[in-house]
């Protein structure tokens, strides 16, 4: 059945050729060969969008394709990123603190270096002790399965609450932005035990690779996430195509006659949701040691809303479509906050892109849903007629 | 003889509106009925009930060999216990082709893992394309059902239904908005299928009612008013009463 999986699906050839080939592109054009055309921090955006990417993707899956409008998928990828960045900067540290100590006469006690590592990392909420879940931080494999775990768990847990009780449409929209503010806020907190709002840092240093160039790092890093986001697209392209896609899909048109053909319907959004989070969770690993700090402000509930205006802008229901959306608006974003785009002078009034920025964005958002429901991918309907 | 489905003492109300009465119904294997009444007389909450949708204030509804009490379960475990249903609005997957359509609904396992690891077969190909000829979809298999007319939509809901191989099917005004020649299919169809297993079919044309030529049961203020042929039942005088009531108010 391999065959008709991918006669199902002939955007994921194109999609993997066009990826490869642009993940050639931007290694063979970046620094580390020398050629210097890409400048690191443009591969480190470059290699962050390939992250949003992933995202979208699962976005896409949750929403596109069953009907699930979640505003709280950015909470998983944020929490994706503290797991991973637990251990980045537990590590980092520890090796600087260990440095520190190395010329002293009397060896250091475990106790010490312990003290000394808490006091680096916490001195800045106004504590040294380490907080319970940083219990198995000094374990890059243990942060990795929370990458993977915490989102998991944590969506299990509330979808199984939110479907049970069959909640949909805007009330489930509402809970899910409840869930990421609830968890933006407790992350705020100084006593969190991840340092309040100034989050975790230095995350782009990689321990281990000291002596390696943030040249050779921000490739790897690009890479990986090129990597992810290939196998993201295939493993999702696969859950929507066939008989899951069917029900998926059914469930998103009219949820009641697939529960009266005998499908137990909140277990399948459970799978879609927790599947979701858990890829979303990976794409945040991937993300912020490119992005070097994550803070609280990152899962505020309109990080995920934004999620969703990319899936609307690219395209539901297409996975590409998402890639297309994210890409789009992520680098277009970027641009002009980031001052790329020249102000505007009216001569009574300057527009200054940094502040009109958000509201070009919600206008095209506006259009876009109303007149262009499909999005831009909508626009590869026209290019490919599909035989009928 | 043991009913395959007992609907016993049934009542359930609405905001103090009793929709259903003490509403007690059986009905065999095997058995093609008719449901009939003027609107508001329960009979789409009757399907209700016995599908899982409404929970019943009181009475029992008691399901097969085994006497297996239908209340307390979900909807989709009575549809898999073998209660298929078809809304009065023809609800098929309009994004998806009439073979997907078909392939959601057949008896196959309904488990997330069980379904993602789902590989076509031949017996199953087979059996779709049995039903899409019951049916006479058999040359649009690979259409949307968006596509397909008005007629062509409710007659892809009674194949999904067939797919399911329910032992009931419950049917809601399976011949609204068609054309005479549709009505006669559809007639045959559910004909045909109450060969093997037991359809209740609610309608309010008495055209179409009289075409199935099946045992008849009249629903009034959610209760049964009266049972039994086309004829016998049409010529109550509280039938007559009831209906011309309500075509003079």
């Amino acid at each position: 059945m391999r065959n008709s999986f991918l006669a199902q699906n002939p955007s994921m050839l194109w999609f993997i050729a066009l990826l490869a080939v642009f993940t050639i592109a931007v290694t063979l054009l970046s620094e580390v060969t020398g050629v210097g055309l890409i400048s690191t921090s443009f591969v480190k955006t470059l290699g962050k969008t390939l992250c949003l990417c992933l995202v979208a993707i699962a976005m896409d899956v949750v929403w596109g394709y069953c009907g699930i409008l979640s505003l709280g998928h950015f909470a998983f990828f944020g929490i994706g990123g503290y797991a991973i960045g637990m251990w980045l900067m537990y590590a980092r540290t520890e090796g600087i603190v260990l440095d520190s100590l190395a010329g002293q006469p009397i060896p250091p006690t475990p106790a010490e270096i312990s003290d000394a590592i808490g006091n680096q990392i916490f001195g800045v909420v106004g504590s040294s002790e380490f907080p319970m879940i940083w219990a198995f931080a000094d374990n890059l494999f243990v942060q990795l399965v929370m990458v993977v775990l915490v989102p998991g768990l944590l969506a299990l847990v509330f979808g199984w609450l939110a479907f049970r009780s069959r909640v949909t449409g805007v009330y489930l929209s509402i809970l899910t932005q409840a869930m990421t503010l609830a968890l933006a806020l407790y992350l705020f907190q100084n006593d969190s035990g991840l340092r309040g709002n100034n989050g975790l840092s230095g995350l782009q240093n990689i321990p281990g690779f000291e002596e390696t160039s943030q040249a050779t790092i921000s490739i790897l890093f690009f890479l990986a996430s090129a990597v992810a986001l290939a196998a993201g697209y295939v493993f999702f392209a696969w859950i929507v195509s066939g008989k899951m896609g069917s029900v998926v899909k059914g469930i998103r048109d009219n949820e009641a006659r697939v529960r009266f053909l005998g499908y137990h319907v909140e277990s399948y959004k459970l799978f879609i949701f927790t599947t979701t989070a858990v890829v979303a969770g990976i794409a945040g690993a991937l993300y912020y040691p490119q992005a070097g700090i994550i803070n609280p402000g990152e899962i505020a509930p309109i990080a995920s809303i934004y999620l969703a205006v990319w899936v609307a802008i690219g395209g539901r229901g297409r996975l590409y479509g998402a890639v297309i959306g994210a890409t789009f608006v992520s680098l277009l974003s970027s641009w002009f906050t980031g001052g790329g785009a020249p102000d505007i002078n009216l001569g009574f009034y300057t527009v200054q892109w940094t502040d009109w920025w958000l509201v070009l964005l919600g206008l095209s958002f506006v259009v876009v849903t109303l007149f262009f429901p499909k999005g831009i991918g909508g626009a590869f309907d026209y290019l490919v007629r599909k035989p009928s | 003889m043991s009913m395959l489905l007992e609907v016993n003492g049934v009542s359930v109300t609405f905001d103090g509106f009793r929709a259903i009465n003490n509403l007690s119904i059986n009905f065999a294997e095997a058995e093609l009925r008719a449901i009939i009444g003027p609107n508001g007389a329960g009979k789409t909450t009757f399907m209700d009930i016995v599908t899982g949708k409404t929970k019943p204030d009181e009475g029992q509804v008691i399901w097969g060999d085994k006497n297996t009490s239908l209340l307390g379960l979900s909807e989709s475990e009575i549809a898999r216990k073998g209660i298929g249903r078809k809304f009065q609005k023809p609800s098929v997957f309009e994004a998806q082709t009439v073979r997907q359509n078909l392939a959601m609904a057949l008896k196959t396992p309904r488990g997330p893992f069980a379904v993602l690891m789902h590989k076509k077969t031949k017996p199953n190909a087979q059996r779709i394309e049995a039903v899409a000829e019951q049916i006479g979809l058999q040359d649009s298999l690979t259409r949307n059902a968006g596509e397909l007319s008005h007629g062509q939509k409710q007659w892809l809901e009674i194949g999904m239904l067939l797919a399911q191989e329910p032992r009931l099917m419950l049917v809601d005004e399976p011949a609204a908005g068609m054309t005479p020649e549709e009505r006669e299919k559809t007639t045959d169809i559910l004909k045909e299928a109450a060969k093997t297993r037991a359809v209740v079919v609610v309608e309010h044309d008495m055209e179409f009612v009289r075409r199935l030529d099946c045992k008849v049961t009249v629903l009034h203020e959610g209760a049964v008013l009266a049972e039994g042929s086309l004829d016998h039942v049409t010529s109550n005088q509280t039938v007559i009463d009831v209906y011309l009531g309500r075509s003079h108010a």
